[in-house]
């Protein structure tokens, strides 16, 4: 592949102008990718006053700087791979940079002759339209990036698609990369996961960027579909460059005796904002929802939540937390939603808020709409700080005053310890 | 719950009648400059009242309606044909014997001047626009005491009143505010002197009579230096079938170390469309309390906040809402802490029952660079039928290391456990079920000073809570709501 040099990647068209015609894909898909970009042009910018962008910093969202991105030179994808350092076991693994697939280790024959499906989008689409065409995209974006879904739907043009047969449990975790390479490229990430009946699965998606500091934009889709019965676990590693403008749209369904658990993890980036969508359709339905963000500098990390109790007894646990420091702020807004007649429903819904500097702001807004009389639901916000007492105790322990938010954030973290961060530009 | 045919039913009947409408002043239906120079006019304002009603139209105009975060149901009012002023005289009568009959006669059924005998240390009842009657016990006022009309207040002691007029609640705080701003009517001025301290509740009481009739009263409390003073307001109208409006302005002032509790128990009629702003202004080591008792209405929009402004100030809301069939109780509390040390509490209790809908409206910020704030809200729902609903929306916002904020809410229904197990001790299920609403409220409905309150005690008094007997007295407690939910 020739070397694309700094000309042509400034050379590269901007996203607003939308995608280049050329693509290689089935014309019903481009066709719902025009439809799409309508829909994204039509659709009025967010702002403030909207209540799912309530408190948003809404300013961050400029799209013009970004471009879509030329292909990546020889050496960038070497160099991408070299990097791509993550699970040591693994089922299979997909690496995207700059929303290109650069490398692909598919799951083993006997995987693949019991029916398991991993691959690249624009290949799924062709090869398994029916099922594909029946989920991509089949949930509507209602927490308030409907025009950034749109966005994304018109300038997707690869990610991942996942398909566990009835009753089948892949035991390694299946591993996938996103990467940002140069200054003010974006990527339009997305994954499709659906497990069928008594199929279990484990996904981990990283998103990473090759500088620290490098500018660019990342709009991703993330569907999970737990059939009846199902286990699906998905882990996502988001630590974007501190100059990235990030949204993720998440939607999971969950069918009856299903069980879906997310853990999110939320380190980089500018502009963070994680929109959650967990339904419970069917009865003995279960999803668990577990977020850390450590925010830094002036990060500001956006999560938007809804657990939705379509069917009776269903539960959902919710925990999101949150480590504050410099002039960073997160924004939690989360409703756990119990349509009528969906009793019996067991929710639960809490957030914990860090504060490690004067100038980090926390806000909260844990909602409730219950619709339903025979429930149980509950939810919790907290905002405080380290405790002088617990300081003194640590100081005592020989762990001097400077080190303190690590060990005490990291607990607040629990259940999952932060990642290190990056090391340095390459 | 599988009890549908349980339904709590409340009594709504004592204020559901009136009177021929007998006003020598009406401003018409519709809402345009005429009217307000009409009101001025009649109310004789000073020209800056009258200049402040103007530029408040020119807002309510401008602001368009929340509902992109309200409830749809407010485009169901008519502000063209709303009646915005009615009334029999802008002079209230000092002695009851000088109030026209059918007034009297309105505000005996509801229980107001034998409640006055009794408990309180005054009284103001204002029927439609304007107070008919104002009259504080003389004791109270050789203390100082100012307890007069919005009107009086403004042209009597403007010095007192103007420096604090719609300092607390700016006229384009949101749309209903302004919309008081340009017409207000009626409601309470009170100034309590430094030091004193007024031993009993203060009392209004509001009645709507007539039809296609917005209520705009205004209330401004200052409690000075280091005084205390309880303020009780009860509200009744009688049913009719087109939307009444009631959109008033409350604002208190505690200076440094004063204290202002402020009781309402609200049992409109449910054609109200009740849209009220109240706020209170805390200085150093002051406390603004309020009560809220929300039972009637359709709509109620109303979240009390506290300005926690001084060092160590401190705010408070109690709220218990009721949302029967048909109605929408959306309230909640405001919690602005703006010094260090401040510290701010909201219980909020809610009770939905057939269909209706109780929401909780929540607001705590605390700024940049302050110490030591704390607040605690908890938020309970209990529904009681299948059909019933509740929200929550609580907005927190919390900056810098120094302050601690919780928030806790529940949902939940009588469990079926509870029930059983009484069933087992020989109480209906009916029964059972009483029990239980009155305890999930009951801690709250103690803070209610219940012996000063009309409308809480007329409800209690009256003879169709005979039936309350549906729970064996000597289980509950005598403050319990049981007296204001009766089990069909």
């Amino acid at each position: 592949m020739p070397s694309v040099t700094d000309h042509e990647v400034a050379k590269s068209g901007s996203i607003l102008s939308g995608a280049a015609e050329l693509r290689d894909l089935p014309e019903w898909f481009l066709d719902q990718q025009r439809t799409a970009w309508n829909q994204f042009e039509t659709l009025p910018n967010p702002t403030r006053k909207d209540q799912p962008w309530r408190f948003s910093n809404v300013g961050l969202l400029d799209l013009a700087p970004f471009r879509i991105s030329p292909p990546l030179s020889e050496d960038d994808r070497n160099n991408v791979l070299k990097h791509s350092r993550g699970l040591d076991k693994y089922a299979a693994r997909l690496i995207f940079a700059n929303d290109q697939l650069i490398e692909r280790d598919v799951v083993s024959e006997d995987l693949k002759r019991r029916g398991v499906i991993f691959q690249p989008l624009e290949r799924a689409m062709i090869e398994h339209a029916d099922v594909f065409r029946k989920y991509f995209m089949s949930t509507e974006a209602t927490l308030g990036s409907a025009k950034f879904a749109a966005l994304h739907k018109a300038l997707v043009s690869t990610g991942t698609f996942l398909f566990v047969p009835r009753g089948l449990e892949i035991e390694l975790p299946i591993e996938i990369f996103h990467w940002l390479r140069h200054d003010n490229m974006s990527a339009f990430p997305h994954l499709l996961l659906v497990a069928d009946e008594l199929a279990k699965v484990t996904v981990i998606e990283h998103f990473r960027s090759c500088s620290p500091t490098a500018p660019g934009f990342a709009c991703g889709v993330n569907d999970l579909i737990a059939g009846p019965g199902a286990k699906v676990t998905y882990v996502c590693a988001q630590n974007w460059s501190e100059n990235v403008i990030a949204l993720q749209m998440n939607s999971t369904t969950v069918d009856h005796d299903a069980s879906a658990m997310s853990l999110n993890l939320h380190l980089g980036g500018k502009y963070s904002r994680f929109e959650s969508l967990s339904r419970l359709i069917g009865e003995g339905g279960r999803s668990d929802l577990l977020a850390v963000a450590v925010a830094k500098h002036q990060q500001e990390f956006d999560a938007r939540t809804l657990q939705d109790h379509v069917s009776p007894r269903t539960a959902s646990d919710l925990l999101y937390k949150n480590a504050l420091d410099d002039r960073a702020r997160t924004i939690f807004g989360g409703l756990i939603r119990v349509e009528p007649h969906a009793h019996f429903t067991d929710a639960y819904q809490k957030v914990r808020n860090l504060l490690l500097s004067d100038d980090a702001e926390a806000n909260s807004m844990p909602g409730l709409e219950i619709l339903a009389d025979n429930v149980r639901c509950t939810h919790g916000a907290t905002s405080g700080q380290i405790d002088e007492d617990e300081l003194f105790y640590l100081r005592t322990r020989g762990i001097s005053h400077k080190s303190r938010p690590t060990p005490l954030s990291h607990r607040l973290s629990g259940r999952s310890h932060p990642a290190p961060r990056s090391s340095g530009n390459w | 719950m599988k009890t549908e045919t349980t339904a709590i039913n409340i009594d709504r009947g004592k204020g559901d009648f009136f009177y021929p409408e007998a006003h020598v002043r009406d401003a018409g239906a519709g809402l345009s400059e005429r009217t307000i120079h009409y009101i001025a006019d009649v109310k004789e304002d000073p020209d800056w009242v009258r200049d402040f009603r103007l530029r408040a139209l020119k807002t309510f105009w401008e602001k368009p309606l929340p509902t992109h975060w309200a409830s749809k149901e407010l485009e169901a009012i008519d502000f063209d044909k709303i009646r915005y002023y009615l009334s029999g005289g802008t002079e209230p009568k000092r002695s009851w014997e000088e109030v026209p009959d059918d007034i009297k006669r309105t505000f005996e059924r509801l229980g107001i001047p034998e409640q006055e005998r009794k408990f309180l240390a005054g009284v103001e009842a204002q029927f439609d626009s304007e107070a008919v009657y104002s009259n504080i016990k003389k004791a109270v006022g050789e203390q100082g005491v100012i307890f007069v009309g919005s009107r009086e207040g403004l042209k009597n002691y403007p010095e007192i009143f103007r420096p604090w007029f719609g300092k607390v609640i700016p006229v384009g705080d949101n749309k209903f505010s302004a919309l008081n701003s340009a017409v207000f009517s009626g409601g309470s001025f009170i100034y309590v002197p430094p030091g004193v301290k007024v031993k009993h509740p203060l009392q209004a009481y509001f009645r709507i009579n007539a039809e296609n009739f917005g209520q705009f009263e205004r209330t401004l409390i200052i409690a000075d230096e280091g005084s205390e003073v309880t303020y009780m307001e009860g509200c009744t109208a009688p049913k009719f079938n087109t939307p009444t409006l009631h959109s008033a302005v409350v604002e208190l002032v505690a200076l440094k170390g004063a204290k202002i509790q402020y009781i309402t128990v609200q049992n409109w009629a449910s054609n109200v469309f009740n849209l009220v702003t109240k706020r209170g202004l805390a200085q150093e080591n002051a406390e603004v309390k309020w009560i809220d008792c929300n039972i009637g209405s359709r709509l109620t929009m109303k979240y009390p906040g506290v300005i926690m402004k001084g060092r160590k100030a401190r705010g408070e809301v109690l709220s218990i809402a009721l949302a029967n069939d048909g109605q929408h109780q959306d309230t909640g509390a405001k919690m602005i802490h703006a010094a260090d040390e401040t510290t701010s509490n909201i219980v909020s209790k809610s009770i939905s029952i057939g269909k209706g809908r109780a929401t909780y409206r929540g607001l705590v910020h605390v700024p940049k660079h302050l110490k030591n704030c704390k607040n605690n809200t908890e938020c309970d729902a209990l529904l009681i039928n299948a059909t019933s609903r509740t929200d929550t929306y609580p907005a927190i916002t919390v900056r810098g290391t120094g302050n601690a904020v919780q928030h806790e809410a529940s949902v939940s229904q009588v469990s079926t456990e509870q029930i059983f197990y009484m069933q087992q001790r020989g109480l209906s299920e009916a029964q059972a079920m009483s029990l239980s609403v009155n305890g999930f409220v009951n801690d709250l409905v103690r803070q209610f000073p219940m012996e000063y309150s009309v409308e809480l005690k007329r409800l209690t008094r009256d003879g169709r809570l005979g039936r309350v007997t549906a729970a064996p007295t000597d289980f509950l407690q005598r403050r319990s709501l049981t007296a204001v939910l009766v089990v069909r």
